[in-house]
């Protein structure tokens, strides 16, 4: 017995050593995992075509989510992940086109028969509903439906999660107070007919159809809403019901049999059931897409940091991965109104001396950090045009020489002292704050630290120019998505001075240069796709020209895409996920 | 010499023990505890950033999704009362515990049962019954695992105390040691590596339930069990066994061998029952602690059970959740207590109910 013990230790040991061996990756070509190695497809095929194309019904989609559905009510949500995942259950009048690359930034109409018409003054809009159309109970869907998810969704008190973009554009005379405290009729939704919807605006807006592709247009039945328990007894449109939400738990999904593949012609429906496993470590689901057990991430915002070393390190996993480009910007929002960033020339010395390669670096490097960003609207959004108005030296660690001529005609020849902030509970921030610190002391600005939580930071602090102003906050660290990919929905929020809120506010800077607001108007009048994203990019190069925003990376993500999973495509349009409404599996 | 301290021997013409006054007692003394706990709880949620300068309008904020205009805000701050002064939101919880409470989801009204401890601030549920749904995983996990513990770890300190200075006790012990040094997260993620991953022998993640599968229900629960049980037994083995050394010491054990009863007898009759009381002690508040959420385990084997919920409302800033579990964890505890206080008497008849 005394000898056994020893040897006991020793082969426990050896077990250890070859599972944490076979855990490691590194460069072990022979491992197979994804449930059935890499097959035909190389790496980043599915940014551009569809991987594993198959028209193979059947099956169960088997999904993980590390976190809750911020809500399955189509009408009270804000997540990229839902509005893309919704379209399962819940149609709305546009969609995107269901295509590989950027033809998927295209919109085409989905619940209607074509994109909205919109009027010769320009101030409404009409879909007209294609035919037959059911609910999964067998009820008819009509236009009162969509007018009514619409009024609901962005009218009422209590659905407060998503967007409130038709009620800014609508117009709204009498101050409609939403289909639950306010029993008169909303006139600027008209339904003329159960297949005909028409939107009425208070100003023209070109690109109201991007606004019809939301989930709150998918149509909502006002016997069958419970409010804010819609979310848990939501009535299909789409091709699949829902059988069980348990909250933050699973959710599980199969065919609606009333749904008709003729009325549809954007989505495929493969799978025969769909299961959802919520609030799931994100390690964990990484690990089980890796080894067979599970075929999509549902949050679609890459693998994490372990996963990406066991992916890129070997050739049959990298195979199955593509590196998609979110179309987020990460940005310093240099405030006008702190000084010594109050006066041009220093908030150009600022550009200048920013190291982006530390940020780059910090963020995960070229491939699961992002690319160098040298615009505010990203390379993967309609109305980017390529331009450099700091360039940041050809190793990209900032132009030093630049930043201190910058800095005499600032005044400062010898740098200031500013504060500097980013969202405390994000390591990879941190470490690029500091990067920047370093890259900022080589021209004499000192930068010190006032970091807050993200949950705080994007609300009530840093998302406060009362807050900013009183701690002295001149560089503030942010990350931006549009809610739709054209320069306009990437534009809006964070350049126009008349989106500057007391909290909650994301023009950091504060922009307040009443050429941007002209134009942001004069694209939103502008019915030519063209001649607007000719005036995004004036928009950009005039914030630009005035260095309130200096862009460090276009962030990217490592998607995986296990073996199992068929017709994988990424989708621009929804931040560089995998589009989802075509998926199979073998 | 003293003499030798029999414990079956103490206070036996004692009357027998007033249990039902002594419950009784400790229960009306958790009503107030629940209501200290609470009152602290609520105002460290819901006083305390008022005091540090937040306004209503700044705690509205953070559950009005990406946008929040200024009215979605006045909305989102009258729904969810958070206007109204510290003592009257605190006495409408109260409130609600007592008599229940209603609540309009838009177009009905819904009616929260007593006792209601309110809805979610970010996904409207009602907290009791999400509390009530998540307690049966941490329940499985906490309870599973505390057998095992319990039995390994008290053998394990049995067995090295008897074997005191061999090798199976030096073993033992180093096993112990690593067992309470190495933290759940890596014990549990090697265990699901191996296991899950690589043999792909035991399932990994997802709870079943009892009712609808009792073996898979313990299949899927196995490898937390073990790894949680690894973690405690090996305390317990290192109590147990200094417990045991310190007993097997004294003059009753002694005298017990010299009257010639059986060893067996000896160990588990006078050194063993004698050592339990200690154990006994932490044991009720581990397993408190475990019923108010096995957090690291439950994270780490993706359970939704208590621990999971209030670590991710407490991400989110979910007060009336994170309340909920306050509440709920300190019954267990005070309830685990009480427990602990009435075994005391069946252990060790010294102790007297009072």
């Amino acid at each position: 017995m005394k000898k056994t013990k020893p040897i006991a230790l020793a082969a426990a040991g050896l077990l250890l050593t070859s599972v944490l061996a076979a855990c490691g990756g590194g460069d072990d070509d022979t491992s197979t995992g994804g449930g059935g190695g890499g097959g035909s497809t190389a790496q980043n095929d599915a940014l551009t075509k569809v991987v594993n194309a198959s028209d193979k019904k059947g099956g169960t989609l088997r999904i993980a989510l590390s976190d809750d559905f911020d809500s399955l009510d189509p009408g009270d949500t804000y997540a990229a992940l839902q509005w893309n995942f919704s379209r399962l259950y819940a149609r709305a009048l546009v969609t995107f086109k269901p295509v590989p690359g950027t033809g998927n930034l295209e919109l085409v109409p989905d619940l209607a028969t074509d994109l909205g018409k919109p009027s010769d003054d320009g101030l409404s809009w009409t879909y007209t509903l294609r035919p037959g159309l059911k609910y999964d109970d067998g009820t008819p869907i009509t236009s009162k439906d969509v007018k009514y998810a619409v009024e609901r969704s962005n009218y009422s008190k209590q659905l407060q999660t998503g967007p409130k973009y038709f009620k800014q554009y609508l117009a709204d005379p009498d101050k409609y107070k939403g289909p639950y405290d306010d029993k008169a009729d909303f006139k600027s939704i008209e339904t003329p007919d159960d297949s005909t919807v028409v939107f009425k605006l208070s100003k023209k807006f070109a690109e109201f159809d991007y606004l019809a592709s939301m989930p709150q247009t998918a149509p909502v039945p006002k016997a069958k809403d419970k409010g804010l328990d819609y979310k848990k007894a939501v009535v299909s449109s789409g091709p699949y019901k829902i059988d069980a939400y348990a909250v933050g738990k699973s959710l599980s999904m199969s065919r609606n049999p009333s749904w008709d593949q003729a009325s549809d012609p954007i989505r495929t429906a493969l799978p025969d059931k769909i299961e959802v496993q919520l609030g799931q470590d994100a390690n964990d689901i990484d690990n089980r897409l890796l080894s067979g057990g599970l075929d999509l991430d549902l949050a679609g915002v890459g693998v994490q940091v372990p996963a990406q070393g066991k992916i890129l390190g070997n050739t049959d996993q990298k195979k199955l991965s593509d590196v998609s480009t979110g179309g987020t910007l990460s940005y310093l929002a240099l405030n006008q109104t702190v000084a010594p960033l109050d006066n041009i020339h220093c908030r150009k010395a600022v550009a200048y001396a920013t190291d982006k390669l530390a940020a780059q670096t910090a963020f995960g490097g070229p491939v699961t950090g992002g690319q160098i960003a040298t615009t505010i609207v990203p390379s993967t959004v309609s109305g980017y045009v390529k331009a450099d108005a700091y360039p940041s030296g050809p190793d990209n660690h900032g132009d030093v020489a630049k930043a201190k001529e910058e800095l005499a005609a600032c005044g400062k020849p010898n740098g200031f002292d500013i504060v500097m902030s980013a969202r405390s509970d994000r390591p990879k921030e941190m470490q690029m704050q500091a990067g920047l610190q370093q890259g900022f002391a080589r021209v004499g600005i000192k930068v010190t630290f006032k970091n807050a939580p993200f949950s705080d930071y994007i609300t009530t602090l840093h998302a406060s120019p009362d807050y900013i102003h009183k701690n002295k906050i001149g560089i503030i660290f942010t990350k931006w998505g549009a809610d739709w990919p054209s320069g306009f929905g990437f534009l809006s929020q964070i350049v126009d001075s008349r989106a500057i809120k007391p909290s909650g506010n994301s023009n950091y800077q504060e922009t307040k240069n009443p050429e941007v607001d002209k134009l942001l108007d004069q694209a939103a009048e502008t019915p030519d796709k063209a001649a607007r994203e000719k005036l995004y990019a004036q928009i950009d190069q005039t914030v630009m020209a005035e260095a309130g925003i200096v862009p460090l990376v276009y962030s990217s993500q490592l998607l995986y895409r296990p073996a199992s999973l068929t017709n994988v495509y990424v989708s621009p349009a929804y931040s560089g996920m995998y589009d989802y409404v075509h998926l199979g599996v073998k | 010499m003293g003499v030798p301290r029999d414990p079956r021997g103490a206070h036996r013409s004692a009357r027998p023990p007033p249990l039902f006054s002594f419950i009784i007692r400790r229960l009306l003394g958790a009503v107030g505890l629940l209501l200290i706990v609470s009152l602290v709880t609520f105002a460290i949620f819901f006083l305390l950033p008022r005091l540090a300068g937040a306004s209503p309008d700044d705690l509205a904020t953070k559950y009005v999704g990406k946008a929040p205009t200024a009215e979605a805000v006045a909305a989102t701050k009258e729904r969810l009362g958070l206007d109204d002064p510290f003592p009257i939101q605190y006495a409408r919880y109260v409130k609600g515990i007592v008599v229940g409470q209603d609540y309009s989801n838009g177009p009905e009204v819904n009616h929260c049962p007593p006792p209601c401890l309110g809805y979610s601030f970010v996904n409207n549920e009602p907290v009791l019954p999400t509390l009530m749904d998540r307690a049966p995983v941490t329940l499985s996990l906490a309870v599973g695992a505390a057998v095992l513990w319990l039995i390994g770890g008290v053998s394990i300190g049995v067995l090295s105390a008897l074997k005191r200075g061999t090798v199976l006790d030096r073993a033992a012990m180093a096993i112990a040691l690593a067992g309470v040094s190495l933290p759940i997260y890596f014990t549990g993620l090697l265990s699901l590596a191996i296991f899950s991953y690589w043999l792909k022998i035991i399932p990994s993640t997802q709870y079943v339930n009892f009712k609808d599968d009792p073996l898979e229900w313990a299949n899927h629960l196995s490898l937390a069990w073990i790894t949680l049980a690894f973690l405690y037994a090996a305390l317990y083995a290192r109590l147990t066994r200094a417990g045991m050394l310190e007993t097997l010491n004294e003059d009753y054990i002694r005298t017990a061998r010299a009257k010639g009863l059986p060893e067996r007898t000896v160990v588990v009759r006078h050194a063993l029952r004698a050592s339990l009381t200690p154990i006994l002690t932490i044991f009720g508040l581990d397993l408190g602690l475990l019923l108010g959420g096995a957090v690291l385990t439950e994270s780490t084997y993706s359970y939704a059970g208590l621990g999971t919920l209030s670590i991710s409302s407490i991400e989110k800033g979910d007060l009336p959740m994170v309340m909920g579990v306050v509440l709920l964890a300190t019954v267990f505890i005070v309830v685990a207590s009480l427990i602990v206080d009435l075994l005391y008497a069946v252990v060790d008849p010294r102790v007297r109910l009072s």
